[in-house]
């Protein structure tokens, strides 16, 4: 099936370090149109760093990024948002003091005909995607600091759309979130897959993923256990994945799979 | 969570309801926040006014007061930039000292010999050296800052020793007088006041750019759908706000040239000397139509430009406009830069003012500045500042400077005034933020 297509993004192994600790070592994932990915691991697994390095926050030590079958290099945010690739972090990264709009355009600003910034407009287009995704959003003109977890976390998302992402990140999308908004970003990530973006989920909660994801790759101590479709194993199975390496049958083992005895 | 959730819709309701006072305020969208220091203000000069005897309002003292903050009031505007991102600029005054020794020296010694004396380029040459020098100067030091990643609070600490040494280097220690006549008209004074007629043009001229943005965003709000103000409240800050300033310009100009120079001026124009003598007003000195320019210009790059936004967003969270893409480093060189190139007007006028520059010039600016920045509202914390609450508080500092003067308060006491106002406005503006929140 998926495995005949060109994936959308492929990462052949990665590998950076830190002041001689290896946060991820040769690690490959891959990730097809319209599918979600969970990587899943304890923190300190290495999911966080292998993605920022496809997000362009971290540079590679080593290894190869693909983009649809071709080579990229990857070495700054711009870069990645080049390849349409946007993320959605879990310290939730928006300027407080900002408003909506000025946080949905950061980096990326409308601008009038004289060059200066095009506030009405951008405000216009806030308002048209936020009442796409979240109806109830009202206050575009506080700063994002008066509004709630949920709704920081709707214009985090809404930013990542309003620019046509194909590949999208999440790391830890509902960690910030209640059972209500969790379920609104459910939906969300459902719509979008239906539109042909490829996802990453990145939790180490397995609960909060598992359902949503098609496959799920597991990281450990900087190295990937295994990956696995979602319906070819349970999620005790994959707990054991992530708590001891074990790879079960239905999975496919990867370096960082636990040696059995 | 779940209770923040809910409390939203109460608190964005709460706008609609409200006593009066908060219902006008929600209409006509004024920062409070600004209100409440122009309140300060008016207590402070009413104060001194009562104290003084009626010294303190007389339109001499207040065109002396709106010339003296003009300096402080320009190195105040940029230091808000530098505040808001998380820095500190303590270089200023000593910046101030040496592109003004350097600006004293180029038109009094090297364009002399190249253009003859009293050149009518002089200023303007001058004028161009010491703002790519400035310029230069706030680069390199937030270069420093940014890409070799030493902190602001280091950096512009050796700044302020390295310039002050150096303005001292530059002529060893002697003072520079005086100055090209042209670039004194900087520093104000009798020649250097655009006098009665000009003024009212330039009052009127601003009161037609408020009535045209306040339309402009009316109909950009009407194109796009957004909620309206009501109609009362635009009319009401037009109206305040036109009043204000042609009352500015009324004060200005209801000072008038004292009789010495007026003769002197009746002469030089061939005017009879009347019998109970002229009353030549003086206008806008052009020091501090250079403050205004400058507090607008700078206000629409904070408000209206990328380069402001950035500057807002990395104030407000550094990791997030890194990862927006933003390239930190490059607007904190900017930032600096800019910085640097406002030190260097402020020099302008300031030598201009006393014309001739000395080795001490501009000692203590920094504090200053920032304390103008500060009670005009930019938090220490970063994030949060504006432009106009900076040309508040340089005048709210200069107010307590001259009304201390007028009573006749010794040194030492007025600093001590000066420091705990400082503290006290501080703390207010912590109260209300807290309970802002």
């Amino acid at each position: 099936m998926t495995q005949n297509r060109t994936p959308l993004v492929e990462m052949r192994d990665i590998s950076i370090s830190f002041g001689g600790i290896h946060a991820v070592d040769s690690a490959s994932v891959d990730l097809f149109p319209g599918e979600v990915v969970a990587l899943l691991g304890h923190n300190g697994a290495g999911k966080s760093t292998l993605i920022k390095i496809l997000s362009g926050a971290y540079r590679r030590n080593a290894g190869e990024i693909f983009i649809n079958g071709e080579q990229v290099e990857i070495n700054n945010p711009r870069d990645a948002k080049q390849f349409g690739i946007e993320t959605i972090y879990q310290t939730l990264a928006v300027a407080d003091n900002v408003d909506a709009a000025a946080n949905l355009y950061l980096g990326r600003e409308l601008r009038t005909p004289w060059g200066t910034l095009d506030d009405v407009a951008m405000e216009a287009k806030a308002r048209e995607v936020m009442g796409r995704l979240n109806p109830n959003f009202q206050r575009f003109k506080e700063p994002v600091r008066a509004l709630s977890g949920g709704q920081r976390q709707s214009v985090a998302i809404a930013r990542a759309i309003l620019f046509d992402a194909r590949i999208l990140i999440m790391d830890e999308p509902t960690a910030a979130l209640g059972p209500q908004e969790t379920a609104q970003v459910g939906e969300l990530i459902t719509q979008l897959k239906r539109e042909g973006i490829g996802i990453f989920l990145i939790s180490h909660d397995i609960h909060d993923v598992f359902d949503l994801a098609d496959r799920v790759f597991v990281m450990k101590n900087g190295r990937v256990v295994g990956h696995a479709r979602t319906e070819d194993v349970t999620k005790d199975e994959v707990l054991g994945m992530i708590i001891m390496g074990k790879v079960p049958p239905g999975a496919v083992a990867g370096p960082g799979a636990a040696q059995m005895a | 969570m779940t209770d923040q959730t809910i409390a939203v819709p109460s608190s964005s309701a709460r706008h609609a309801k409200g006593n009066l006072w908060q219902r006008f305020f929600h209409a006509t969208e004024l920062d409070t926040r600004l209100l409440g220091m122009v309140f300060a203000l008016v207590v402070i000069w009413v104060g001194f006014d009562i104290l003084s005897g009626g010294l303190f309002l007389s339109s001499r003292n207040l065109w002396n007061l709106s010339v003296q903050a003009a300096s402080v009031s320009v190195m105040a505007t940029g230091m808000v930039l530098v505040i808001v991102t998380r820095n500190i600029d303590l270089s200023v005054g000593s910046i101030l000292g040496f592109v003004g020794m350097i600006m004293a020296v180029t038109q009094t010694k090297y364009l002399p010999a190249l253009l003859g004396f009293d050149h009518p380029l002089t200023w303007i040459l001058t004028l161009s050296v010491g703002i790519a020098l400035g310029g230069a100067i706030g680069a390199f030091q937030g270069a420093i800052i940014a890409f070799l990643g030493v902190p602001a609070f280091i950096v512009t600490l050796g700044g302020l020793l390295v310039w002050r040494g150096a303005a001292w280097m530059v002529t060893s220690g002697a003072t520079v007088a005086p100055m090209d006549t042209t670039f004194r008209l900087m520093g104000g004074g009798a020649d250097g006041s655009i006098g009665a007629t000009a003024s009212w043009i330039v009052g009127i001229v601003a009161c037609v750019f408020i009535v045209l943005s306040i339309i402009h965003s009316r109909r950009q709000r009407k194109r796009f759908g957004f909620p309206l103000k009501p109609i009362w409240a635009e009319y009401f800050t037009g109206i305040v706000g036109c009043g204000v300033l042609l009352g500015a310009v009324n004060v200005l100009n209801s000072y008038y040239m004292p009789v010495n120079l007026a003769r002197r001026y009746a002469e030089a124009n061939g005017i009879a000397w009347p019998e109970g003598g002229l009353e030549i007003p003086l206008g806008i000195a052009i020091p501090v139509l250079i403050a205004l320019g400058i507090a607008v210009v700078m206000n629409f790059l904070t408000n209206r430009t990328r380069f402001g936004r950035y500057v807002f967003a990395i104030g407000g969270n550094p990791e997030a406009a890194e990862l927006a893409g933003i390239k930190t480093r490059w607007v904190t060189v900017r930032i600096f830069a800019l910085m640097g190139v406002l030190c260097a007007i402020a020099a302008a006028i300031s030598t201009a003012r006393l014309n001739a520059a000395t080795n001490a010039q501009g000692t203590l600016d920094e504090l200053y500045t920032i304390a103008a920045a500060v009670i005009g509202g930019t938090s220490l914390a970063g994030g949060m500042g504006t432009i106009a609450g900076a040309v508040l508080g340089a005048i709210v500092m200069q107010s307590l400077n001259s009304g201390m003067v007028l009573l006749g308060m010794d040194a030492p006491l007025q600093s001590i005034v000066i420091g705990l106002v400082l503290v006290f406005a501080v703390w207010l503006d912590t109260v209300y933020r807290a309970r802002a929140r």
